[in-house]
């Protein structure tokens, strides 16, 4: 099935898809990720101090985001936006609609574990004389985030190969360049099962971080399998 | 006087629970607080704390005169300051150890050193015996070590009264004792305290007064002795008579 000719194909083009991935894809991830994580941290906050307006702000901006397509966001940003007089340049775009879209997901992740923090906890911050804020930073966020990690790692996960829908919108990633190389030789069941090669390596070193976070992250002293 | 409270009255859902509750506590009263379950004895107390807003009565603490109803986070944050709370499930901070408990409300509630807040924190935990399980973490230790440590943490704050909301009911009644030592051991010291009990002993032997409550009112109240030996009412003697069937 692999005769010579595919086979040099794939062997020159691993590196191309490999540079695109390293430096494209990955900052494209961390970048959305970052802007997600702190989205997500703040819409998660609001509703869970019950902010008046802000809330029903967060519920909204979550029934949108996460009722519709990532790649319709993706196309109303690019090629919608224009015609408002927003311009925007791929990458960019890109980095706010990969972040906004996984930060409605992530937001109801954080939202929910804070939720889970025995109420006991806040009510014992306040006792021994800390504010609101305090508490959070000291006490409740730390619970909250490290039952969240699992689940976050997760949304890193899911971003990672969504950065791929970024193509459509012209940004030179990962699985743009493998299109690209396509174009000229005609190989795509090859070439695309080498980019998903990568993405699986990029994902299973991501897999590996998530664990070794979970060990590292403070277990409060439980036992963990 | 130390503690006024005055006219307390809550209702959760239109249900009064708290109907007009008085209470005076003097410096150094070790005062229990009993009745039966759904009496409203723990509404009571996290009223005075404002862990519930109360919806009518007043307080005057220190000679300040506050209406619980209305008060300002200014002033809930000044009661609070003078007071500590020992919850029955010890609500300790489960992602700091024991050491941090106790100096977390210092260094992050009080803007202490850690220096200095470690230090007075290594003395509370002396006192309750807990010194030696410094760096341990809350799920690593039993009931009563835990209710131990929260006690040094509301000890290390050093509050004028602590206020104690049912603290041995969580515990396996082999850890109860530890706890009950501790609070005597407080108790003689002179700490003012408020306590939420079930353990008749701790009331008649530590506590110098009692409050009974039933049904959201408080049904009787005077020196322990009294209230145990020569109850006023029928609903106290009823109780104590419960009390005592259950134990046989």
């Amino acid at each position: 099935m692999i005769n010579e000719r595919l086979w040099n194909i794939l062997v020159d083009s691993f590196p191309k898809l490999l540079e695109y991935g390293v430096k494209v894809t990955i900052p494209l991830t961390v970048l959305s990720f970052a802007l997600a994580l702190v989205t997500a941290l703040i819409v998660a906050l609001i509703q869970y101090a019950r902010v008046p307006v802000l809330k029903q702000l967060c519920r909204f901006y979550i029934w949108i985001t996460r009722g519709t397509p990532l790649l319709v966001q993706l196309y109303i940003a690019f090629y919608g936006l224009p015609s408002v007089g927003i311009f925007l340049d791929a990458f960019p775009a890109a980095v706010v609609v990969l972040g906004l879209n996984e930060a409605a997901y992530m937001a109801e992740t954080i939202r929910g574990t804070l939720e889970s923090v025995s109420k006991g906890q806040l009510e014992a911050g306040y006792c021994v004389g800390m504010s609101w804020t305090k508490i959070m930073v000291h006490v409740v966020l730390p619970q909250a985030l490290r039952t969240a990690f699992p689940a976050l790692s997760n949304s890193m996960i899911s971003m990672l190969k969504e950065t791929s829908m970024a193509a459509t919108i012209t940004v030179m990633e990962m699985f743009r360049q493998a299109q690209v190389i396509n174009g000229r030789v005609y190989e795509s069941l090859g070439l695309y099962v080498e980019v998903a090669v990568i993405y699986l390596i990029f994902c299973t070193v991501l897999t590996w971080i998530q664990h070794r976070g979970e060990k590292r992250l403070a277990s409060y002293g439980g036992v963990r399998s | 006087m130390m503690l006024e409270v005055r006219g307390v009255r809550k209702s959760f859902n239109d249900q009064l629970v708290l109907d007009d509750i008085d209470l005076d506590v003097e410096k150094g009263d070790v005062v229990a607080i009993l009745g039966p379950s759904g009496s409203g004895k723990t509404t009571f107390l996290r009223c005075l704390n404002f862990l519930e807003r109360a919806d009518t009565g007043t307080m005057v603490f220190d000679g300040e005169k506050i209406d619980l109803h209305n008060a300002t986070k200014r002033d809930i944050a000044r009661i609070r300051k003078k007071t500590a709370f020992v919850f029955q499930n010890f609500n300790l901070f489960l992602n700091k150890t024991v050491l941090q408990n106790v100096t977390l409300g210092l260094t992050a509630g009080a803007g202490m050193k850690k220096e200095e807040a470690e230090q007075i924190a290594l003395e509370a935990l002396q006192k309750v015996g807990m010194a030696n399980k410094l760096e341990a973490y809350p799920i690593q230790l039993s009931g009563g070590q835990q209710q131990r440590v929260a006690i040094a943490r509301a000890l290390a704050t050093r509050p004028e009264i602590i206020y104690f909301d049912e603290p041995t009911s969580a515990l396996d009644p082999e850890l109860i004792g530890e706890v009950l030592a501790v609070m005597r051991s407080l108790a003689e010291s002179g700490m003012t305290m408020l306590v939420v009990t079930h353990e008749m002993d701790f009331a008649r032997n530590v506590s110098g007064k009692v409050l009974f409550m039933a049904d959201g009112r408080v049904v009787e109240t005077g020196p322990s002795k009294a209230f145990f030996e020569a109850p006023r009412e029928e609903r106290s003697r009823d109780f104590i008579r419960a009390i005592r069937e259950a134990r046989q």
